[in-house]
């Protein structure tokens, strides 16, 4: 697993090298850069800080992935997870913050 | 954090200060989130049933007296916790749905964040974001705070205190992953959790126990996710690859449950799997909602590879071996009041050993009464001085080390390598011998020498070089405890191919303390809970 920033969304606000729990985002001429992606735990505490969904999430290759990416979009209620498969094709989940797991 | 809070609560009049690597926000194992309260005393049950459970687990290998004090908060901390905004599913009547016998269910993406926004709430409490402690301070044998730095700026803090609470994570990284490549980070536990907690006591002089009672996570293959989600939430059986349910010949203890996926596997059955294959669209769509709350990993897999749980039963591996207290019982020796065997340190959660089974809210417990505990002793004693404080030095020899054949990188993953070679890791089944820990200690004297001459250029090279001594240490003594316990305890968690079974010799605590760079070994008895007076 790791991520992927998209350059040209990113605006530089540098939430997302806030909360890396590794501190391994950083600021690089005002666009976030991870210092290496093998270092990425997954945790998607970036993802989901990113107010431009500049940063997705990805399975690696070495993990069965297949090239979709993983974007979040937290809002105060709900947070709303969205897929974009290699095809252009996309699929959104919506989790609503006040609802327990069911298991 | 949950200490603070109860310290800050309770005495307005102190001056509390939280020191994190990262941001609270988003730091340690729980940065994802968590999928369950998994240590509540659920209707019909008693704290004592709590007891009984977890000493079961731990083959009789962990403290009464610790596990009891916490087992009688954990409905408590659990209301707190509820109250500060975590969302517990209900029935009707408003009362907490069970997940199995002793675990609740909940929405835990957010729990970290809920702590922090706590945390910022009182005006007493400080918290200092992305400072790395290094080390504790002391005065003779009296812990007087620590010091550490800005992993950003070139700043170096000297954290006095009257009283210090090491509440850090347990140790990943010790030994090499399920995928040492690409992948090197995906793994159970925080790979930020270097075991800096332990070093930290271990070099200061304090009594660890349990070190060899590792802890192994049955995972969901590559994605490393949970399989309790599965298992309980979803009543998944583990099955082979013949399709046979297999556990009931293997016991049903944590390290049972390991030990069974990896005989099935060495006697040709395997892979195995948690079999989900028939569960309904609805319970489906529930477990997508559920990883995406805790392990996103997985429901991206489920959904690109499209083989969603309903059609393939979810594959299991063990991960590679932890230190970590929260789960098994590795940690300082502390007495019922979680005071460490050094004045003025106290210890809760992942870095408090001989209690295990505690999790989430179990080191809340811990976290409470530490704070009680620190709050009766910083008003019935002064801060001392400092004896004397190297810090500036050894940071700027690190900085002024000539550039050497080794980077930090390449030293960690020789330490890991070390490790699952010859310390019991995933290529020998978690087995070892005491021939090969001999040659794991060799290797980890090696690469601690050579630690030494590591250069740092910037702050972040100064912690990845930090981050590695504090594993290399924990190995060090790890491998002195697995060394120790000449029998097997616990399949797999310890499982000594020398002494491959129980010996009732060993009905004991291995407890160890560092005296002039060496690791003693301590045995103490079972009914042991003393810590003599401070």
């Amino acid at each position: 697993m790791s991520i992927s920033i998209d350059r040209s969304k990113c605006v530089g606000c540098g939430a997302c090298v806030e909360v890396c729990p590794g501190n391994l985002l950083v600021l690089e001429n005002k666009c976030a850069r991870i210092r290496d992606v093998r270092d990425c735990w997954g945790c998607t505490a970036c993802v989901k800080a990113c107010r431009r969904q500049a940063i997705a999430y990805y399975l690696a290759a070495d993990l069965g992935g297949a090239g979709t990416k993983l974007y979040a979009l937290d809002e105060k209620r709900t947070l709303t997870w969205r897929l974009e498969f290699p095809d252009g094709s996309q699929q959104s989940i919506v989790v609503d913050k006040t609802q327990s797991n069911q298991y | 954090m949950f200490a603070a809070i109860r310290l800050a609560e309770t005495h307005p009049e102190l001056s509390i200060l939280i020191v994190e690597k990262a941001n609270i926000v988003r730091s340690g194992c729980l940065a994802a989130g968590v999928n369950a309260l998994n240590a509540y005393i659920t209707d019909g049950h008693t704290p004592d049933d709590y007891v009984e459970y977890a000493l079961n687990d731990a083959n009789g290998i962990a403290r009464r007296d610790l596990l009891s004090t916490m087992s009688e908060r954990l409905n408590a901390v659990t209301r707190k916790i509820e109250s500060l905004g975590l969302v517990i599913l209900k029935d009707a009547d408003g009362n907490y749905i069970a997940r199995g016998a002793r675990n609740i269910k909940i929405n835990g993406e957010n729990i970290k964040p809920l702590l922090a926004a706590a945390v910022k709430s009182f005006s007493n409490v400080e918290v200092l974001n992305h400072v790395n402690v290094v080390d504790l301070m002391l005065n003779g044998s009296t812990v007087i705070g620590a010091w550490g730095f800005d992993v950003r700026e070139p700043t170096i803090y000297r954290l006095r205190a009257k009283a210090t609470l090491m509440a850090t994570g347990g140790a990943a990284g010790l030994y090499r992953p399920n995928h040492p490549g690409f992948s090197r980070h995906v793994m159970w536990y925080c790979p930020f959790n270097t075991g800096a907690g332990y070093a930290m006591g271990i070099r200061a002089g304090a009594e660890m126990t349990t070190f060899e009672m590792r802890f192994i996570a049955l995972r969901c293959k590559d994605t490393i996710a949970p399989t309790g989600t599965l298992a309980q939430g979803a009543g998944a059986a583990q099955i082979n690859a013949r399709g046979e349910r297999y556990q009931h010949r293997y016991g049903n203890t944590t390290s049972e449950r390991l030990h069974a996926v990896v005989s099935e596997n060495l006697n040709g059955r395997g892979p195995c799997a948690l079999e989900t294959i028939g569960i309904t669209v609805e319970q489906e769509k529930a477990l997508e909602h559920a990883y995406l709350n805790m392990a996103p990993a997985q429901t991206l897999k489920w959904l690109e590879t499209k083989m969603p749980p309903s059609i393939a039963n979810v594959e299991i591996e063990g991960s590679e071996p932890y230190v970590v207290g929260g789960h098994t019982a590795s940690g300082y020796w502390i007495d019922r009041k979680r005071r460490t065997t050094l004045r003025g340190l106290y210890a809760a959660g992942d870095v408090a050993g001989s209690c295990p089974q505690k999790y989430v809210t179990g080191a809340f417990a811990e976290g409470e009464i530490a704070a009680e505990s620190i709050a009766e002793y910083v008003a019935a004693h002064d801060l001392l001085p400092l004896d004397r404080f190297n810090a500036v030095e050894e940071v700027e020899r690190l900085f002024g080390n000539p550039r050497g054949l080794y980077s930090t990188d390449e030293l960690e993953e020789a330490m890991q390598q070390s490790m699952d070679e010859y310390a019991g890791g995933i290529r020998s089944n978690y087995r070892y011998t005491d021939a090969q820990l001999q040659t794991a200690t060799a290797h980890i004297d090696r690469l601690e020498r050579l630690s030494e001459g590591l250069r740092a250029e910037s702050m972040y090279d100064l912690l990845k070089i930090y981050e590695l001594r504090e594993r290399l240490t924990v190995c060090r003594v790890l491998i002195e405890h697995l060394k120790a316990r000449r029998e097997t305890r616990w399949h797999c968690f310890a499982e000594h191919a020398d002494y491959p079974d129980r010996d009732p010799t060993f009905d004991c605590f291995i407890n160890s303390r560092l005296v002039d760079g060496k690791v003693e070994i301590i045995l103490r008895r079972l009914e042991d809970d003393g810590i003599e007076e401070h």
